[in-house]
């Protein structure tokens, strides 16, 4: 039976493993069918930053187009993807935005508050929270 | 049905100055605000946010400044008194030197062995 899951991210994007643990999490949750709620806090906020550019690798020897650098904006429209776009849903904090200045995002996103993700957790069959060290 | 949640603050002092709060703290405020029934229970270094009459000085950097530090006891009482309710783990305290007489009255404070026991009273365990 589908189920809901949430998640609190709070990493920022390329600092911590846990980003790709949880992206790993969502798409192997949206995978089986189920529903996944993603509420980025604090510094997660820019995982979804439209301006993010990928960059060559002079240690690998490759061009930027070589390299084919990932990026976390990208990641996150593939998740919407694959959710078919009803079955992931992802609130950035508003007040995380506001102060990063991180407002333009891919498609998909909406802004909201710690009253949505209450109101997620309510609805959710489990909820984990993955906070930054 | 109403969800339990106990938030564990483990790590501390995650950006507090340029935050001017515990965004931990802050976030479950506002989800008692939002009607969850939460408690916090400090642990680790975080347990210092309940020492009382902290009095954080203001900062400069060149000509900018943050004119309004964190006030984490203050902090804590005010989300105390919007319902949120508080613990720590004494041992964490003690392991700091810090005596209990120097913590808020408000915070129950619990043992190391006691923790299992007190986790099982809650439906979610989120350790921030």
């Amino acid at each position: 039976m589908a189920k809901t899951l949430t998640l609190l991210l709070m990493d920022p994007p390329f600092e911590s493993a846990n980003t790709t643990t949880a992206f790993r999490l969502i798409d192997a949750a949206l995978r089986k069918g189920h529903t996944v709620n993603v509420f980025a806090y604090e510094g997660a906020v820019n995982l979804t930053m439209k301006g993010q550019q990928a960059h060559p690798n002079p240690a690998h020897g490759k061009t930027v187009e070589e390299e084919q650098h990932p990026l976390t904006r990208d990641i996150v429209s593939g998740l919407f993807t694959s959710g078919g776009g009803d079955r992931l849903r992802w609130i950035n904090c508003g007040l995380c935005v506001d102060e990063r200045g991180a407002g333009d995002w891919v498609d998909g996103p909406r802004r909201g508050g710690p009253g949505d993700f209450w109101k997620w957790v309510t609805e959710s069959d489990q909820t984990l929270v993955i906070p930054c060290r | 049905m109403a969800k339990k949640v106990v938030s564990i603050v483990d790590t501390a002092y995650r950006a507090t100055l340029e935050e001017q709060d515990d965004t931990v703290v802050w976030f479950n405020h506002m989800l008692r605000q939002s009607g969850a029934e939460v408690t916090l229970l400090l642990t680790g270094n975080a347990v210092n946010y309940a020492v009382r009459g902290q009095q954080p000085p203001a900062l400069s950097f060149g000509t900018a400044a943050i004119g309004f530090p964190p006030r984490l006891d203050q902090d804590l009482l005010k989300a105390v008194q919007a319902g949120v309710k508080l613990a720590l783990v004494r041992d964490d305290a003690e392991m700091r030197g810090i005596p209990a007489s120097a913590l808020l009255p408000e915070v129950e404070q619990i043992s190391r062995a006691q923790l299992a026991d007190f986790l099982n009273g809650f439906d979610m365990v989120w350790h921030w």
